[in-house]
């Protein structure tokens, strides 16, 4: 083969070779919105909906009993204080409830705060509605500020037999640096 | 053991060619060197002393755990080796080794002049050597080297100190430079082969780092992109895995291991490939099932992408997943066991000798056999629950990794060391300094099986007392195969400067020139070679 062909060939393989790299460079950024989607989809992750379901009239279940626990923690030890008045509750499937939490601004400056839940049994998560909630928006606390926030939600009749308990867990991170 | 120095005259007229001319003299030969044999000394001496730098780390790592309690080192000290040992053993050590196997044979053996693009491939080197100095100045820096772990998961990876961006830049480059390597072998391999070297004639190690560097050029970027979204969740508030954000810690393990997983295969398939091409010779017969070992490697390198989240099976995933991973992972061991069956077949009945090359050969078989067969366990998934993130893992991937791959490339290193040097290794000290690797290896990562089979967890500078006595076997062990490396380093010296004094053939092997066409030229392989393709080739190694 003469040299000149030979170059020729190079530079075209390189070429898409190059291409490729660049394709899977964006396809690594790419897995960010469909592992999202996944998520949506298969309601995997324990990824709770970050918006209020509708407030939606189910059947009540009397016969059937699900505890649901309330965990709260702060991230990085986030300067606040933060508690659920509420341990634990015993609900019964299709019923609304409203249950309180507690959060204090521990520092003489304002801050903006997150709250990010999480449902284990990840499973689970889909069957638990939330109308109202304190993480769905940041929220801005005055210097020294506390306030009792509420959270209403409801057991959807339709999860499965097998889930007797349903954890929610809270952690609140300090955003204030990042505004 | 060598046999009669076989005449080869078409090869010999290299001489005769108007490009033929020696290497630049002095320290800016190596600098500015194009040339595959330099290239490709280059890159072996710098893995050799990366191996050391990675070795030493691993050393203050087991004298750290010779006793339970702390001795020597801060645990934050103790987790930067960790972190930085299995760094520089992979992207300064293995890798490179490899990739400097391929520079040295792959045009030697495709009967090509040189690789397709000499200039890349020096720029590729020296990228190399620029990252890995930044992935070590990071030791001296505020806060100390990266030390959550060669995985880099946030959010404890974004505590790192000043070294982060030092160390993530690091990565970028190393990425660069192996990707330029990958590019570099495939042109290559499908531009320079003479003519009558057809792809399903092609030995075994070029086969298994074409498609290596097919899995380097698909992943290499996703892991850039993986450590650019750290940096820009760390400096410029983006929230890809920062959960106030509305991002997800887990994602990254996600695109981690999407590249984590083929990665692991880029360090074993060109370790295949070596050890298709020794076997056969040692074994005086030539490979069974040269095709079905083509197809074997092409199956691991396919199924690599799809069985990514076994290595998270804990982080929550539903059943469905867990189950897939799990299935899709046990596939990987059908063609595994053929490329096992294959070598086992190829020694049967075969007229064997046991040099030094053939020794580590064999005991890379029979030792990554039981590190595939950690790995089976692994990938059933409730049991994975108990094995994770324990020392049982350690084990697994060092079986898969030391006498596996580190093994097979002193293999190579004393298969190829007479054609490239022209002298004949010592053979006494080459088999003791394999005796004591392999023993003292199984002294060091077979109790690990025990200690995370009762729940040690990796990664920590300190242990309950209960794991104290095999913890201490296993450092034993450590000490002995580290010290024993020095030997592989003074054989290769003394090679280099005369080894024996015995004359190698042009074939160096009984028979060899019938397996490869590196063994037609003459040893010491002269500085061109092939400058027009050879007319025949050997077909004994298929």
């Amino acid at each position: 083969m003469n040299t000149d062909d030979l170059q020729q060939k190079n530079a075209r393989l390189v070429r898409n070779l190059v291409l490729v790299v660049v394709a899977m460079f964006g396809f690594g950024f790419a897995l960010v919105p469909l592992y999202d989607v996944l998520c949506d989809i298969t309601g995997l992750n324990g990824k709770v909906a970050a918006t209020a379901a509708k407030e939606v009239v189910y059947p009540i279940d009397n016969s059937r009993e699900v505890t649901v626990e309330f965990i709260t923690s702060l991230n990085e030890s986030a300067p606040m204080l933060f508690r659920s008045e509420t341990k634990k509750l015993i609900v019964h499937p299709g019923e609304y409830y409203t249950v309180n939490f507690y959060a204090e601004n521990l520092t003489d400056k304002p801050m903006v705060a997150q709250a990010i839940p999480s449902i284990s049994p990840g499973l689970a998560a889909e069957y638990f509605k939330k109308t109202e909630c304190f993480c769905f928006t940041e929220q801005t606390f005055k210097p020294r500020e506390g306030r009792t926030m509420p959270v209403r939600f409801v057991v959807n009749p339709d999860l499965p037999k097998q889930y007797k308990t349903i954890t929610l867990a809270y952690t609140f991170f300090d955003n204030t640096k990042t505004q | 053991m060598s046999a009669v120095i076989a005449e080869h005259d078409e090869h010999d007229e290299h001489h005769h060619d108007d490009h033929a001319h020696g290497p630049d003299k002095g320290l800016l030969r190596w600098i500015v060197t194009t040339n595959h044999k330099d290239i490709g000394t280059l890159y072996l001496f710098f893995a050799l002393a990366m191996f050391f730098v990675g070795g030493s780390m691993a050393m203050v790592i087991r004298a750290e755990l010779f006793e339970p309690g702390l001795q020597f080192v801060e645990p934050q000290f103790f987790n930067s080796m960790t972190t930085m040992h299995a760094l520089v053993m992979v992207f300064g050590a293995v890798m490179p080794a490899f990739v400097g196997l391929a520079n040295w044979m792959i045009p030697m053996m495709i009967g090509a002049p040189d690789m397709a693009l000499p200039r890349m491939n020096n720029m590729s080197f020296w990228m190399l050597v620029a990252g890995v100095l930044l992935l070590a100045s990071t030791l001296f820096m505020e806060g100390g080297a990266p030390a959550a772990g060669w995985t880099l998961y946030p959010p404890l990876v974004l505590q790192t100190g000043k070294a982060l961006p030092f160390a993530i830049f690091s990565v970028h480059l190393l990425g660069i430079s192996s990707i330029m390597g990958a590019i570099n072998i495939i042109a290559t391999i499908f531009n320079m082969r003479a003519p009558a070297m057809t792809l399903m004639k092609m030995p075994l190690f070029v086969w298994t780092w074409l498609i290596t560097a097919f899995l380097l050029i698909a992943v290499m970027p996703v892991f850039a992109g993986a450590v650019t979204m750290l940096l820009t969740d760390k400096f410029y508030n983006t929230s890809f895995f920062d959960a106030a954000g509305g991002g997800d810690p887990v994602l990254y393990q996600h695109i981690f291991w999407f590249f984590g997983h083929p990665e692991v295969y880029i360090m074993i398939l060109p370790t295949f490939g070596v050890a298709s091409t020794i076997i056969p010779v040692f074994a005086r017969k030539p490979l069974f099932g040269y095709s079905s070992m083509v197809y074997a490697t092409a199956s691991i390198a396919f199924l690599s992408f799809i069985v990514w989240a076994h290595h998270m099976f804990t982080v929550g995933m539903p059943i469905a997943g867990e189950l897939y991973f799990m299935y899709a992972t046990m596939l990987i061991a059908i063609p595994t066991g053929v490329k096992v069956f294959n070598w086992t077949a190829t020694m049967w009945k075969g007229a064997m000798t046991f040099e030094t090359p053939m020794l580590f050969s064999i005991s890379f078989v029979v030792l990554f056999t039981m590190g595939g067969f950690t790995g089976l366990m692994m990938s059933i998934a409730p049991s994975d629950f108990q094995y994770h993130d324990t020392y049982f893992i350690v084990a697994h991937f060092h079986y898969t990794l030391v006498p596996a791959s580190i093994f097979i490339l002193m293999a190579a290193a004393y298969y190829w060391l007479p054609k490239w040097t022209g002298h004949m290794y010592n053979e006494k000290i080459g088999q003791l300094h394999f005796w004591l690797s392999v023993v003292s290896v199984n002294i060091l990562f077979f109790p690990q099986h025990f200690l995370g089979l009762a729940g040690m967890p990796r990664r920590i500078p300190d242990y309950a007392v209960q794991f104290a006595d095999w913890n201490m076997i296993s450092s034993i062990g450590g000490f002995i195969f580290g010290a024993s490396q020095l030997l592989f380093l003074y054989v290769v010296i003394d090679t280099i400067k005369g080894g024996t004094g015995e004359k190698v053939s042009d074939e160096v092997w009984e028979d060899a020139h019938k397996h490869g066409l590196e063994w037609t030229i003459p040893s010491p392989a002269p500085y061109h070679t092939f400058t027009t393709p050879p007319t025949s080739i050997p077909t004994e190694h298929i």
